[in-house]
């Protein structure tokens, strides 16, 4: 028997018995442990680049109640690779205006105008079910064209056994149990992460202890598309931080960090959340509009990683690797990146094309995203509970300032929104003979622009990919049994010139598969093309 | 050491004596949060990180 552990929302893959069940083990060359969104992020990759993937989820959808609700201009870029962004976008709610109070006052209001030249914004609000939803809709049209992705609802995972070269699966179900082999077992399987128990690994880092009250209400009546945040909020018992946004579906997610010395039983009196919940929305008017509690829950977080993200042939991505406060959304937003670095690079090893070591980098480079995340959310948690006098009296000082002057104002840190490490310094990566604009330095994630009559992104599709601007490659170039793709514009917009060129007048940029710039040069130069792909593939040659 | 550490500003006393009537009549909670105040619109003003970083390090 397989034990809920939660309720879902949607359900998005039923069990169904397979013959696998009554067989002797199967071997498939990638499990995927966990249908989240990072598990269903990779599976999709990998499946649309013609890679066999297996998800086992012990549940049959995506859990009820709220989890994530932010998601960045990155995860649409890669979500519409994936050919899942468009019902995203088109359900998510988009806000520019917000406003910041400390205590009774207001501090300052911003509108996000957004900057032109991307097809998606910086963010929008979805509930997270819809997000796991419309990856799962994606897979099954993916499917329909023949992507070989296979998604096992109510199959849990219950003991694996790492050999040489593969792993051995012990997986549950409503007919009992049943063994699988993995060449690659990836470990999607959240925060709690069971494999990363049956391995005996430690998940450990700087331990940043609090509780958030979360309350979904459902508004009747009109209230403004406005993000709220309050830093010592006036209301009885509302914490360090209050935020109120809006989701669709006449949604508003409200938060109260509470701190960690808590009653929870008692935070979680629905009279106590309603008292607190009238205070907020009568904040600015004074008068409490008619809404109803949809979800409540207490949730704490922690600051932490796991020192490797791999372990021979177990490749940990997602919350089962990091995890970080939620100030700035850099959950769901960063194990989506990791599954899009994961995915080319699984694909090449198993189709020969690469070297089992390129998956190290994973590792490392991940590892690197991570650490960013984790000291964003945690200069995020020193402004917004400060842990000294002095620390208060500066932030304080920032709150008090920033009403007067705009100087202070990109001071306030209620969390940064999540936006793509770069990969400075790493070996996959280089030359940078272009020294063109520093957003797309070799190591970062390709920006969007106006490109031909769509989006460059839109050219850069899912493989290593040349792109030619303001020129045209003179011949092909293949190394390594790698054929890049060939994007040539031959004249750029003004936005593409400006985040791409700088002052040159053309350029030449090595792509990866998951749209990070490998190298640039100002000519097309073939030999230092192909001498880059063999780094970015772990091959110098 | 890029942060001007030789006498720099004209009528030191004069100075001396503003600064210290920029505080007059206030608490001293009042004092530190204005201290704070002041020193962001400083930090602000010079701009420059490495600037900014050498003063630190002098004023330890
Ligand atoms: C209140 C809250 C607000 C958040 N807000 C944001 C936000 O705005 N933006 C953002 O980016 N992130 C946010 N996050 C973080 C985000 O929810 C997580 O980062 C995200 O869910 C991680 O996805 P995942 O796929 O790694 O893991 P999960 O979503 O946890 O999925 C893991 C899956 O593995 C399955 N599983 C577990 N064990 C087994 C097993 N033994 N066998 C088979 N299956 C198993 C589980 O059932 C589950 O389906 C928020 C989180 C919370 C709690």
């Amino acid at each position: 028997m397989v034990a809920v552990r939660y309720q879902t929302t949607f359900k998005l893959y039923p069990y169904q018995q397979v013959s696998a069940q009554l067989q002797a083990p199967v071997r498939h060359p990638v499990v995927i442990v966990g249908g989240g969104p990072i598990g269903l992020a990779l599976a999709l990759d990998l499946g649309l680049k013609g890679t066999p993937v297996l998800v086992l989820d012990d549940h049959e959808g995506a859990g009820l109640g709220s989890k994530a609700i932010c998601f960045a201009k990155r995860t649409l870029d890669i979500a519409h690779r994936l050919g899942a962004a468009q019902p995203m976008v088109d359900k998510g709610v988009v806000w520019n205006v917000g406003r910041v109070f400390h205590a009774n006052s207001e501090v300052f209001e911003f509108n996000l105008l957004p900057e032109d030249g991307h097809r998606h914004p910086a963010f929008i609000n979805l509930q997270q079910p819809y997000f796991e939803r419309y990856l799962v809709e994606a897979i099954e049209r993916a499917r329909t064209n023949g992507a070989p992705i296979e998604i096992r609802g109510a199959n849990q995972v219950t003991a694996i056994d790492p050999q040489d070269g593969f792993t051995t699966l012990e997986v549950d179900t409503p007919d009992g149990p049943y063994k699988i082999e993995a060449d690659y077992l990836i470990a999607c399987d959240g925060a709690r992460s069971p494999l990363r128990d049956m391995l005996g690994l430690t998940f450990d880092g700087r331990v940043f202890e609090d509780n958030f009250l979360i309350a979904d209400v459902h508004m009747k009546a009109d209230f403004p598309t406005e993000r709220w945040f309050w830093f010592d909020p006036p209301f009885e018992g509302a914490g360090q931080s209050a935020l109120l946004h809006k989701q669709p579906d006449d949604i508003w997610r409200i938060d109260f960090q509470l701190g960690w010395d808590i009653d929870r039983k008692a935070e979680l009196d629905p009279d106590r959340i309603r008292a607190r919940v009238d205070a907020m929305l009568s904040s600015q008017t004074g008068t409490v509009p008619e809404y109803e509690l949809e979800w409540t829950s207490i949730y704490t977080f922690q600051c932490r990683r796991m020192q490797s993200f791999r372990h021979g042939n177990v490749i940990f991505a997602g919350d089962s690797a990091h995890q970080v406060s939620p100030f700035g959304a850099r959950g769901a937003n960063s194990g989506v990146q990791d599954a899009e670095n994961l995915g080319w690079k699984l694909d090449l090893v198993l189709k020969g094309l690469a070297d089992d070591s390129l998956l190290d980098s994973y590792a490392t480079e991940r590892e690197f995203g991570a650490d960013e995340n984790i000291l964003n959310s945690t200069r995020a948690t020193d402004f917004l509970t400060p842990k000294t006098e002095t620390s208060r009296l500066f932030r304080d000082a920032v709150l008090t300032l920033a009403e007067r002057h705009t100087f202070a104002r990109p001071l306030v840190n209620s969390g940064r929104l999540s936006v793509p490490c770069t990969y400075d310094g790493f070996p996959h990566f280089g030359p940078d003979e272009l020294q063109g604009p520093a957003v797309t330095r070799p190591g970062a994630a390709c920006v969007d622009a106006p490109a031909e009559d769509g989006f460059l992104l839109d050219h850069l599709g899912g493989s290593f990919t040349i792109l030619a601007l303001g020129l045209a490659p003179s011949a092909p170039v293949s190394a390594h049994g790698i054929d890049p793709v060939v994007a040539c514009i031959p004249s750029p917009s003004d936005e593409l010139t400006r985040r791409y060129l700088g002052d040159a007048k053309q350029g030449v940029y090595l792509i990866r598969p998951d749209q990070h710039v490998v190298a640039r040069w100002p000519d097309f130069d073939p030999d230092a093309i192909a001498r880059a792909i063999g780094r970015a593939i772990g091959k110098d040659s | 050491m890029p942060v001007t550490l030789t006498p720099n500003i004209p009528d030191q006393d004069g100075f001396y004596d503003e600064l210290l009537r920029a505080h007059e009549g206030l608490s001293k909670e009042q004092s530190d949060a204005f201290n704070a105040r002041l020193i962001l619109v400083l930090c602000n003003h010079i701009g420059d990180r490495d600037v900014i970083r050498a003063a630190l390090a002098a004023a330890k």
